[in-house]
């Protein structure tokens, strides 16, 4: 016991990846407000030359918050909680340590070079996979570098049984090394045919099965980034910050299991009524609905942690910020299967009711996740305490509402798109011209668009919170075992 | 292979994978009950791994004796 009374967590590489997280919120969220105003406003489009095109910057803001803000915002909480469950401190092993760092550091030249490449409009043009061949190759390295990272903690730990969040970040790790190895299989069109430049590329796949693969990703992306990393993270910290157990650890195995089950099969509810069999669309669809029950027992389980507790909602915004995103995750969850019903889905598919529906998940559930998540780790990971209670609460109700005007709009939006495309006569003539809906929808992009700017102030006040926190926070003689503490 | 037995065999497997799908959840569900109740494992007490997370906390299960001697 002596040798571990002089141990201590080292945060170094978490601390790193949370001013990733921070850098590539603001970034990828930014551009997401310039696209949304170019929707409202087309003239926009025209600030930067190619540069500046809704087309150019689209990927970018995908990638952006997908790729930079999202997958930092995982290995930061990953480096945070992997060391407490498991009870083993990255101190003590100077291989792991090197690991970590090199791991940030590739990371960051890949996200960067990313950043770079798709400004100049170097794509695959595959959706959320448009990052050509020499980058995919610098992404497999970062990754088997986490899967290091992972399996080397796991072997010098001291806590004999993973923890819930641990099933969770493996879950990540397996889930998404072998999907976007898969979707990304590609033939370098210069060394193959000598056509193209030669970092240009064609998927291996050709068709609808290259819309099948695709999919399977794409929605699976959803699965082991948006939703799988983001549980692993409300397990551990809505527990440690209330002080509650879990409400039902058994529930919790029973929902992995089925979450690992049914989502890699719900991808071919994207391609309903394409030329893909019917047997993939009908599935997607059935294992799409099925989906509500583990996702609902992960939510309730976490809802159910605060029963008794729910007092902590007015003391805590921190706790008031990780029920929200349960409940957003309870929403999106719902939402969803409900798009994928077939007759639903020829209303709702191509409309802005599904991007609508994204931003219930990312913007609730992924981004107040760990926005929370960064806001308890800070404390103890610089011995500080938060800056600014105020500036939290003023920020949990501006970017509730921004939420609130972005889904809304794009509910009304969508359903009035979809009706009006397939509206007709009565000789069965489209009764609107494409451009008929745009003129219609302008003023609900101007209110998502806003809705939007009030997520990204928001995120900014967050930024200020966290800089102030860990440059003037009044400093913590000891770490808090529970509700982290905060200036008023 | 005609389209009817095609379809006649995709209802078979249809009703297979269901039950087989069923009997495996409930199955899982009675194996975490069960071990509870005979005592080889008491689930609910690994949430402590998450509240008692500090450096000299004792582990809630110790990885093996031998890790044990080392320190």
């Amino acid at each position: 016991m002596q040798a571990r009374d002089a141990l201590n967590y080292d945060y170094s590489v978490a601390k790193c990846f949370t001013y990733s997280t921070i850098l590539f919120g603001i970034i990828g969220m930014l551009i997401g407000v310039v696209i949304a105003y170019q929707m409202a406003f087309p003239e926009l489009n025209y600030l930067a030359g190619e540069y500046g095109t809704y087309s150019r910057l689209r990927p970018l803001h995908t990638s952006g918050v997908i790729f930079g803000f999202l997958l930092s915002g995982v290995f930061a909480t990953w480096y945070y909680i992997g060391q407490r469950v498991l009870k083993v401190s990255m101190a003590e092993s100077k291989f792991l340590m090197i690991i970590g760092k090199l791991h940030f550091w590739i990371y960051m030249i890949v996200i960067l070079t990313a950043v770079v490449t798709l400004f100049l409009g170097i794509s695959t043009s595959k959706e959320y996979a448009e990052l050509e061949w020499p980058l995919d190759i610098g992404v497999v390295v970062l990754w088997v570098l986490w899967g290091v990272s992972i399996f080397g903690l796991i072997g010098i730990r001291r806590e004999k049984t993973l923890y819930i969040s641990m099933w969770y970040f493996i879950a990540t790790f397996l889930g998404v090394a072998m999907l976007y190895l898969f979707n990304n299989m590609e033939v370098p069109t210069y060394f193959v045919s000598g056509m193209g430049k030669w970092y240009h590329s064609v998927s291996m796949y050709a068709g609808t099965n290259d819309a099948m693969v695709q999919w399977w990703y794409g929605h699976n992306a959803v699965a082991f980034v948006f939703t799988v990393p983001i549980i692993a993270m409300s397990y551990y910290f809505l527990p440690k910050e209330s002080g509650q157990p879990i409400y039902s650890y058994k529930l919790s195995l029973l929902s992995f299991w089925g979450l690992m089950f049914v989502y890699l099969w719900a991808g071919g509810h994207h391609l309903l009524y394409s030329t893909v069999p019917d047997w993939v669309q009908t599935m997607g669809s059935i294992f799409s609905i099925i989906l509500i029950l583990p996702s609902w027992g992960s939510a309730i389980n976490m809802l159910l942690t605060m029963k008794g507790e729910w007092g902590q909602l007015k003391s805590n915004p921190l706790i008031k910020f990780m029920i929200l995103a349960s409940t957003f995750y309870m929403f999106s969850t719902l939402e969803g299967p409900i798009q994928a019903i077939k007759s639903v889905n020829a209303l709702a598919h191509f409309t802005d009711w599904i991007p609508g529906h994204v931003h219930d998940g990312t913007l609730g559930w992924v981004g107040f996740m760990l926005m929370a998540a960064l806001f308890h780790m800070a404390p103890r990971m610089y011995k500080k305490e938060l800056f600014s209670k105020k500036l939290m609460e003023a920020q949990f109700w501006l970017q509730t509402t921004g939420i609130v005007l972005y889904f809304s709009s794009m509910w009304i939006a969508g359903i009035t798109q979809g009706m009006m495309w397939r509206a007709t006569d009565q000789f069965g003539n489209l009764a609107y011209s494409f451009i008929d809906t745009v003129t219609v929808l302008i003023p609900y992009y101007a209110i998502r668009a806003t809705g939007g700017l009030m997520y990204l102030v928001g995120f900014l006040m967050f930024t200020y919170n966290m800089y102030k926190t860990i440059t003037a926070g009044k400093d913590i003689s000891s770490e808090p075992q529970n509700a982290s503490p905060m200036s008023a | 292979m005609n389209m009817e037995t095609i379809r006649e065999l995709q209802a078979y497997g249809y009703i297979f994978f269901t039950i087989f799908l069923a009997v495996i959840l409930y199955s899982y569900i009675y194996h975490l009950y069960r071990d509870e109740k005979t005592g080889t494992r008491n689930y609910e007490k690994y949430s402590n791994m998450a509240l008692n997370d500090n450096i000299n906390d004792l582990p809630v299960e110790e990885i093996s004796p031998l890790n044990k001697e080392k320190e």
